[in-house]
């Protein structure tokens, strides 16, 4: 513009709203504009509208009664955040879980980061206009689901994890309904592939937006996959191994410019090796009850049973499985050396125990009276884990009590949200929602 | 280099600023004087032997009523008292609590290094500051104004230390262990 055009127009800056209840916000958080045209020139963000005391509520319940609370931390991916926090309390407590629990923690904790990512680009490209990769992706998310509700029972607020475990053992059918699920995603990402990658309207609206330096992105403590799409190399499965990811084979993607293209490009190439984690374990994983015995995995309803047996009907029955109640499904006598770790103080005896003789019953008692339960040492352990957004971490403080003395997440999204004026100011009004549908703000995790 | 090492290491470099450390469950923990965080910080960043250069999280732990929940249960019915099970005991002890009622934590993390360095800051109930490490880290911004808003604790040198989780008008810091779980507070809006 030119100085004479300028002194002639009055120009001003404008005050502009964003939320914090608006369409285009994945959740609910206020961001306030300073407007120069349609440029920004600064901005404010304003959170805590999902604030919901996790913090707090953590040290008035036991450590396993936590666990229904960080479900709701990153409710995209919730299996990530249960292993995290079971993790945190394990390694306060010293103790290590079975290797096929391993393997079932890293299966489910991939397919989360899968629906997570998913839930991410395609809500995204919603935003954008790209409704038909919205529902290409919500369908692939659907497979998944259905799977984890397969394992878990349940669909989002699973609960699945358990300290010193997991709730129970992976289902009969779950490799081949697995692999199945895998394939479908698969083809989905091709799908959504050809329609995003190359699209001229999408390429124009992430190319260069967004962007931000490596250096000011390891500066406001950002990790994964947005670090990642800045160029730094910083992986928690890669660098600081736990679990099983140290045997497992995969690449890490890095971007290079640190854009909203680049940070799309890198997960979805995340979900590709996540795929590949998975098949990985689904081949590694150490054979539980369901594979060394499978003729006797032969199912029954156990009403069915005792009729048949009233008949005196024992030779069909012989050897066979009676389908339990599906809350205890998975975690019966067989199943629990494979689930649980070897610490009768930390985890729940099976329930033909707990039924069947004194021990398992006052053992059961002795973990779930009131006042009784998991008892940590006294000390403060800090775990990691890649969550879907990035480094998420269990700061842990017992007190030697059966509650937690402080649980403290470090969350991605909180880092990734307080850098978000660094990434809006300089850039145009539009672009706000490209740049924050890639932040993927999850309101559970930044606000706890 | 192993969490004991790595104590070592920043032992000789600040043989003035550390008071304590130990190594617990394979983390490094140091204690530093509240006067010599900010250059312990600084050099940590941006010393070659340490290379800091992620804070990743900043919190605090009120220690005000550590150990003093008491350990016995009971049957509601009779009151008869039900010694609860040991517990696990730890093969390292763990050497804490702190004596002063706060303590701020930091998390360090050096990426070419793969090491973490946790630093504890301990503060009195009487004087709650700590300088602030905005100068050095962007991260830290937020995360000093969350510990603020939940513990009360000041940070001197924060550009803009107010509320980030709960509203202005909220009174107390509700992660101080004396504040009730179930206290309620009007939510005051904003007024036009």
């Amino acid at each position: 513009m030119t100085e004479a055009r300028t002194n002639n127009l009055e120009t001003r800056e404008m005050l502009l709203n964003v939320g914090p209840a608006h369409p285009a916000m994945h959740g609910i958080i206020r961001i306030v504009t300073k407007l120069d045209g349609e440029q920004i020139v600064d901005c404010e963000v304003e959170i805590g509208y999902l604030h919901r005391g996790f913090e707090k509520m953590s040290e008035t319940v036991d450590y396993n009664g936590v666990m229904p609370y960080t479900d709701r931390l990153n409710y995209v991916s919730p299996l990530i955040n249960n292993m995290g926090y079971c993790m945190a309390v394990e390694k306060s407590l010293g103790i290590t879980v079975p290797d096929r629990c391993h393997y079932i923690r890293v299966i489910m904790s991939e397919i989360s980061r899968i629906t997570d990512h998913l839930t991410c680009i395609g809500a995204g490209a919603m935003e954008l206009g790209a409704f038909t990769v919205f529902l290409y992706m919500i369908k692939a998310r659907e497979f998944l689901w259905e799977l984890i509700e397969m394992v878990t029972g349940a669909r989002l607020t699973i609960s699945y994890g358990r300290v010193g475990g997991v709730k129970a053992d992976l289902p009969e059918g779950f490799e081949e309904k697995c692999r199945n699920a895998l394939e479908e995603t698969r083809k989905v990402l091709g799908e959504c592939d050809g329609l995003l990658t190359r699209n001229r309207i999408f390429v124009d609206r992430m190319s260069g937006t967004g962007k931000i330096s490596a250096e000011d992105a390891v500066s406001y403590g950002i990790t994964g996959p947005f670090l990642r799409g800045c160029g730094v190399d910083y992986d928690v499965r890669k660098d600081f191994p736990y679990a099983v990811y140290d045997r497992l084979d995969f690449d890490v993607p890095v971007g290079t410019r640190g854009d909203n293209l680049d940070r799309y490009l890198v997960r979805m190439e995340e979900m590709r090796q996540s795929i590949r984690m998975i098949e990985q374990a689904l081949r590694d994983i150490p054979p539980g009850p369901f594979q060394a015995h499978p003729e006797t995995g032969r199912a029954i309803p156990a009403a069915e049973m005792v009729d048949l047996a009233k008949m005196g009907n024992i030779v069909q029955i012989e050897g066979a499985r009676a389908v339990a109640d599906p809350t205890l499904d998975g975690a019966s006598e067989r199943e629990h050396p494979s689930i649980a770790a070897d610490e009768k103080r930390v985890f729940l005896p099976p329930k033909e125990d707990t039924y069947g003789n004194i021990e398992g019953l006052m053992n059961h008692f002795k973990l779930v009276m009131y006042g009784h339960g998991v008892r940590p040492p006294k000390g403060e352990a800090y775990f990691p884990v890649e969550g879907a957004n990035g480094e998420l971490g269990f700061y842990v403080v017992n007190d030697g009590g059966n509650l937690p003395y402080r649980v403290r997440v470090r969350s991605p999204c909180f880092a990734i949200l307080s850098a978000l004026p660094k990434l809006l100011i300089g850039g145009m009004m539009a672009d706000v929602v490209p740049t924050f549908g890639s932040v993927n703000m999850i309101g559970g995790e930044l606000d706890r | 280099m192993n969490a004991e090492s790595l104590i070592q290491a920043v032992r000789e470099r600040f043989p003035q600023a550390v008071e304590s450390s130990y190594a617990y469950r394979r983390d490094a923990t140091i204690v530093v004087r509240r006067e010599s965080l900010l250059p312990l910080a600084k050099a940590l960043k941006e010393d070659p032997a340490f290379q800091m250069s992620f804070l990743i999280d900043l919190t605090a732990v009120d220690y005000s009523a550590f150990g003093k929940k008491p350990a016995t249960a009971f049957f509601a019915s009779s009151g008869v008292g039900v010694r609860p099970s040991m517990g696990i005991e730890a093969e390292e002890p763990w050497p804490g609590p702190p004596s002063a009622r706060f303590a701020v934590v930091y998390h360090f993390l050096s990426l070419p290094l793969k090491q973490r360095l946790r630093v504890e800051v301990l503060v009195s109930e009487e004087s709650p500051e700590v300088d602030s490490l905005t100068p050095l880290w962007g991260a830290a911004n937020w995360l000093e104004r969350e510990v603020w808003d939940m513990f009360g604790i000041r940070f001197q040198g924060h550009p803009d230390l107010k509320r980030i989780l709960m509203y202005e008008e909220f009174e107390g810091h509700p992660l101080r262990k004396d504040y009730p779980v179930k206290k309620r507070q009007p939510l005051i809006g904003p007024v036009n």
